[in-house]
């Protein structure tokens, strides 16, 4: 079956973040994302969400144009005064022209 | 006194909320579902919002407008004075006083339950429309914080004062949609306007699942927050000495506040109790998340464990019968 390499930007958030991060995710234009709850603790430590709070892992598979844009926006964005963990990694799709 | 304190130790509310602590205390596996408190925290709101419409339906606009007006100028008085303290005396940053400031003039609609059970079981019971009341007091302390916050910080960075983070400059529009439009505002706000539109008649058929289960559920929420404060304990050390004395003490000062300005405005003893408590409290459901956003700077740490664990349990076992001899003392 023929596969396309694509980017999945995986970014693990405070929960309180899920809307703005799901704004910037359109505005950079990816075509759509998931998210699931996550648990976990980093240096930051325990979160503030529903009394002392979870975290949300949020994918997408995006083109190297929108990751590069959407790292940049949360690296100005959150990376120093929250409790936010992106990273990029390589990942081979079937229908490529679905997620660009 | 004594025997006022003793009803209130001795409730299965303050009971539950014990147990709560001390499962975390001895490091117990007992956890409750995020879920169970999701939905425990949705009924106890909605029933809140529903009791207190059927009652407000019953009130005039003459009775309800002073306790009205005192209750937003508290609103706008705990935090300044909150944010003094802090500043000042605390020598917290800017940040975190206001930080901590929104959770003291914000309120625990928890704590305002545990404040009606308590008037009732005493035989004292407040106003019907207490639970209005209440959603009065929930947005306004936060608002008038997070300003202090924006505008001292402001401030500071103009004159160079300390190192400020670069404002997120988040208009006052979506900080204010993201509070009227939360599921405490939300479910309180949408209780009382369909309790006051069905009145008695329409509360009937459903008074057995939201006064008939009520109790016993918020004993099942006592718990969870036993748990949650239990497990803040650890932190008190890194919170320090001021902060657990700003937690005990400050709540008097504005509960004292709340039952004199309740008793000029013609509340009962039981509702100037009821008042002072919703002033002395601490919210921690509708302030942590809008602090975070608003103002990352402040130390989670510092507004949730002073919140948390300890006033909520200060006011839950010593806070309110003192209120009471208070707003007796004040009202005869």
């Amino acid at each position: 079956m023929k596969t396309v390499p694509l980017c999945l930007l995986t970014v693990i958030a405070e929960s309180i973040l899920k809307e703005r991060l799901i704004q910037d995710v359109r505005n950079a234009g990816a075509r759509g994302y998931t998210i699931t709850d996550a648990e976990g603790e980093g240096v930051r430590q325990r979160r503030v969400g529903e009394i002392l709070g979870a975290n949300i892992r949020l994918e997408t598979i995006v083109s190297p144009e929108v990751a590069e844009r959407l790292l940049g926006v949360i690296s100005t964005e959150y990376f120093d005064r929250y409790a936010v963990v992106a990273y990029l990694s390589t990942v081979s799709v079937i229908r490529g022209e679905k997620y660009v | 006194m004594l025997d006022v304190l003793r009803i209130n130790l001795c409730s299965p509310l303050t009971l539950s909320f014990a147990l709560g602590v001390f499962a975390r205390l001895v490091r117990s596996e007992l956890s409750l579902p995020r879920d169970l408190y999701t939905a425990l925290s949705i009924y106890l709101l909605f029933a809140l919002g529903l009791k207190g419409g059927v009652e407000l339906s019953h009130s005039t606009l003459a009775a309800i407008s002073g306790p009205a007006f005192v209750t937003v100028l508290l609103g706008c008085l705990t935090p300044i004075s909150a944010y003094c303290v802090l500043r000042r005396i605390g020598k917290f940053s800017i940040a975190d006083s206001a930080g901590i400031a929104a959770h003291y003039g914000s309120v625990s609609a928890v704590t305002f339950i545990a404040a009606q059970q308590f008037t009732t079981s005493v035989g004292a019971p407040a106003e019907g429309f207490m639970p209005t009341l209440l959603t009065l007091l929930e947005i306004p302390g936060i608002q008038v914080a997070l300003a202090i916050g924006a505008f001292r910080m402001a401030a500071a960075a103009k004159t160079g004062e300390g190192i400020v983070a670069k404002q997120q400059g988040r208009p006052v529009k979506e900080i204010m949609h993201e509070l009227l439009t939360s599921r405490s505002m939300l479910l309180l706000v949408g209780g009382l306007v369909i309790g006051t539109a069905v009145g008695e008649t329409g509360w009937k058929p459903v008074q057995p699942v939201f006064e008939g289960l009520f109790k016993g559920l918020l004993t099942i929420f006592l718990l969870e927050m036993g748990l949650a404060a239990g497990s803040r304990l650890g932190d008190l050390r890194q919170a320090g000495l001021f902060l657990l004395a700003f937690g005990m003490i400050m709540p008097i000062v504005h509960g004292t506040l709340g039952a004199w300005l309740g008793s000029l405005a013609g509340l009962s003893v039981g509702g100037c109790t009821v008042l002072a408590t919703m002033s002395a409290s601490a919210s921690y459901i509708a302030a942590p998340p809008a602090v975070r956003m608003t103002l990352p700077e402040a130390n989670p740490t510092f507004y949730l464990t002073s919140a948390l664990a300890v006033t909520f349990p200060f006011n839950l076992l010593v806070g309110i019968p003192v209120y009471y001899e208070i707003s007796k003392w004040l009202c005869s």
